[in-house]
């Protein structure tokens, strides 16, 4: 289990170096720099060009790299082309509405995927089963920005009962400023996460060992919830993590028609303004923290269901 | 002191009643009355585009218009543009230039800091130093006011600043009251403590989101009617529904399309500056074709504007005659309508040899309408015996790329004074030169009508460069749109006034019902 843990562990680290290259070169292969974009007719290309030699963008590309990786080995995630300040108060200051954003729907997606999943499992192709299916699959279709369009259309224009926009608001004193954003990110989650709930189900309900239990008359709550729930969890779990990667591009959508300022709307920022050490300082704490989520799954997977070690 | 208050508080309620007369015809019946009398308090919420992490605190650093929302609350110049762009007092009470028009002597109004101290002679020209830092490329200020010649400007005395310049020009007032001009402190050093004497203070920003400030209660020009106020950054349609969903109650730059929704219903109303900006497409002067003038006509007759407009626009605009600046100071408004004349291009390109042949014109999504204008102009092209091909362009490089690329492409501009349109894109050395209109005896007559210190000899000199570059130039402005705010039927007292305008975003004046 340590070596498993260490192996993945050292894996990630070279992950996170390619990645950090790659987005260099690709931010860097957009056209114009951080000088260019303040080029809007109120800078003259003269004052363009000092800028650009202040800010070191005249520097080599490779130059200017390797100066950043320094400052991040040191723990500096160094300091925005735009504002001039720390790119880490930048982060900070994103990373919040995001968390909460996400944890709001996980904390809404997790037990209504898993009580569907084993609703639908138990019933297997039953009508609740199939009515379940359709509604969520149709759902996961529709992209989010047109729920979030209708929704807002509906619940805020029409009847005003909810708020339209995270602008102006403060979320600790309005917390329904969540309901709309939730309810958009809700869709293709629950769907595809109930789903891989609902086949772990069927399989552990067809497993021998669960026949063979039931045959002996173990009572059905404690068939479901002491040997089928972990089996059924495995995919669950392993889901739940690439749900991760689901609802970040969720979260790019809901953060713009809302104006949350959060993670999502920072790196739109940064890419459109070219700064690249917050392009590059956000990616970076995105990329931990994936590599966090899905290491803890597998490790979450490898403790519920110890063969799957064995498996690899 | 109380008479002056009291005689400023009959000018309010005065000014609201004209208002309320101008603007209730559109509105229910009842609450007219109730609008029409200024109410005291009450927290103001204004959303603008916002910019993310560049926007900015520092009054000498600004581009977005939330950016110039957020330092007019605060901080306030020496001059402003009325709404036809001509120079109006403002910390400057009055001023006076020498017969060169080289030499100029303001005279300060009584105003006070929101730190106590009183404005005077050596905050003026400490401002003026700061814009002017070689080392903070930034500033915006610094190619407009690159005349000033800060080693002779002085203070005589307290309230009295004389400012010379290194090349005599009677529109000096017009260029302070440009962008990034605000009179700071002497000695101001640190932004992020914003110390103006504008009539808010400052209470907390945050970049890309939100700024809040608080009523000063000693502003010269009469404290505001609000309590507290919000600006508020968020993209169109956030923009959109914030004002309709009761979470602010203005919003700026709107589009056509949401006028024509919010229209249709109660609780916002469209307040719109006609004709404020300009929209065109510009040629290369240099370039082949439109190095022919003959090609370059034919162009300006094949367009068809009203089209442009009612397409494009959405009908809210107006149809331009290839100047910039429709209903500013100085336009010549006496020019006739330049129409349709597709027999007269097709003889023009004819004539100049470019029939059937293809362009480029090169254009993006950097501003709303540039694609759909160049592909209807394509199609008018197309009418005449052209082929027009439209390409797209980045967005975000397009203000750049435009001086380089394409012999023909979209040009937008906002409200500022003709003489400082003319000075950014029309002469030989012009930073924006987008048409590459590079002719020593225009510049030569600019310069020359530039120091005329008769405004009227001044205009007449201006009318005759503009009726050349009408003919002969490479604009082609087909439209002036107008610029919209959607304000909540709460807010009274927003002018209908074109941005960078004294009284575009002037929330001292405003008040909630």
């Amino acid at each position: 289990m340590r070596s498993y843990a260490a192996q993945r562990a050292a894996l990630a680290v070279l992950q996170l170096v390619v990645l950090s290259v790659l987005v260099f070169v690709l931010t860097s292969l957009l056209p114009g720099d951080a000088a260019d974009m303040r080029f809007t007719e109120t800078l003259t290309p003269d004052q363009v060009a000092r800028l650009r030699e202040q800010l070191g963008l005249d520097q080599p590309a490779v130059e200017r790299f390797i100066h950043w990786l320094g400052d991040v080995l040191r723990g500096d995630l160094g300091t925005s082309l735009i504002s001039g300040g720390p790119v880490l108060d930048i982060v900070k200051a994103s990373v919040g509405a995001t968390v909460v954003l996400t944890l709001a729907t996980l904390a809404v997606v997790v037990p209504l995927a898993v009580a569907l999943g084993i609703l639908m499992g138990t019933r297997e192709n039953g009508r609740l089963d199939r009515a379940v299916t359709s509604v969520t699959l149709a759902l996961s279709a529709i992209p989010d920005f047109v729920i979030a369009v209708v929704l807002i259309a509906l619940f805020s224009l029409k009847l005003g009962w909810l708020p339209a926009t995270w602008v102006g608001g403060d979320l600790l004193a309005n917390p329904v400023l969540l309901v709309l954003p939730v309810a958009v990110l809700l869709g293709r989650t629950v769907c595809l996460l109930s789903r891989q709930v609902r086949a772990g189900t069927i399989n552990a309900l067809h497993a021998e060992y669960v026949v063979q239990a039931r045959r002996l008359g173990v009572p059905r709550w404690r068939l479901l919830l002491r040997h089928v729930l972990p089996n059924a969890a495995v995919p669950g779990v392993q889901e739940l993590a690439r749900t991760g990667d689901t609802l970040l591009g969720g979260v790019l959508v809901v953060e713009a028609i809302f104006a949350i300022p959060g993670f999502a709307t920072a790196l739109v920022d940064g890419v459109e303004t070219r700064d690249l050490p917050v392009v590059q300082g956000l990616t970076l704490v995105l990329a931990v923290a994936a590599l966090v989520i899905n290491l803890g799954a597998d490790l979450v997977c490898n403790r519920l269901v110890p063969r799957t070690e064995l498996l690899r | 002191m109380s008479e002056a208050l009291n005689r400023r508080g009959f000018l309010g309620l005065a000014g609201g009643l004209g208002l309320a007369a101008m603007t209730g015809c559109g509105s229910g019946g009842g609450t007219d009355q109730a609008a029409a009398q200024p109410q005291q308090g009450g927290r103001l919420r204004a959303v603008y585009a916002g910019g993310g992490a560049k926007e900015v605190l520092d009054p000498h650093v600004q581009s977005l218009f939330v950016d110039i929302a957020r330092h007019k609350a605060m901080y306030e110049k020496l001059v402003e543009l009325g709404p036809d762009l001509k120079p109006v007092p403002r910390l400057a009470e009055k001023w006076e230039p020498d017969a060169q028009a080289a030499t100029w002597r303001f005279t300060l109004r009584e105003a006070t800091f929101h730190d106590g101290h009183t404005l005077t002679a050596e905050d003026v020209l400490y401002s003026l130093a700061r814009m002017a830092d070689p080392a903070a490329p930034e500033r915006v200020a610094q190619s407009s006011l690159a005349t000033v010649d800060l080693r002779r400007c002085r203070a005589i005395d307290k309230r009295t600043v004389e400012l010379t310049l290194t090349a005599p020009n009677a529109e000096f007032p017009a260029l302070l009251a440009g962008i990034g001009t605000q009179i700071v402190r002497d000695g101001f050093k640190d932004p992020t403590k914003p110390v103006g004497t504008g009539p808010f203070t400052f209470v907390s920003f945050e970049a890309g989101r939100s700024m809040v400030a608080k009523r000063y209660a000693d502003y010269w020009d009469g404290a505001a009617r609000i309590e507290e106020l919000h600006l508020l950054s968020a993209d169109a349609e956030a923009r959109a529904n914030a004002v309709q969903g009761g979470q602010a109650e203005y919003a700026n730059d709107m589009t056509a399309t949401f006028a024509r929704t919010a229209e249709a219903g109660r609780t916002v109303k469209i307040v719109a500056a006609k004709g404020s900006t300009t929209q065109a497409f510009v040629m290369k002067v240099d370039q082949p074709p439109f190095d022919n003038p003959d090609v370059r006509m034919a162009f300006k007759l094949l367009a068809d504007r009203q089209r442009l407009v009612d397409v494009v626009l959405a009908g809210r605009g107006e149809v331009g005659n290839d100047l910039f600046g429709k209903g500013y100071q100085y336009y010549p408004a006496d020019l006739p309508q330049r129409e349709r004349d597709l027999d007269e291009a097709k003889a023009l390109l004819k004539k100049a040899g470019v029939l059937n042949k293809e362009l480029e014109i090169f254009t993006s999504d950097a501003s709303a309408g540039f694609v759909e204008a160049a592909t209807l102009l394509a199609e008018q092209a197309g009418e005449a015996g052209l082929k027009l091909k439209v390409t797209t362009g980045s967005s975000q490089t397009y203000a750049k790329d435009l001086l380089t690329k394409g012999a023909i492409g979209s040009h937008r501009s906002g409200a500022m004074p003709i003489p400082q349109y003319i000075t950014d894109r029309l002469l030989s050395k012009s930073p924006f030169n987008v048409t590459h209109w590079r002719r020593p005896a225009f510049d030569a007559a600019f310069a020359a009508a530039q120091v005329l210190t008769d405004e009227t000899a001044r205009a007449a000199k201006y009318g005759e460069l503009q009726r050349s570059l009408r003919d002969e130039g490479g604009i082609l402005a087909w439209g002036h749109p107008d610029f919209m705010v959607a304000v909540s039927a709460k807010l009274q007292g927003v002018e209908a006034v074109p941005p960078n305008t004294l009284d575009s975003a002037r929330f001292d004046k405003v008040w909630l019902a």
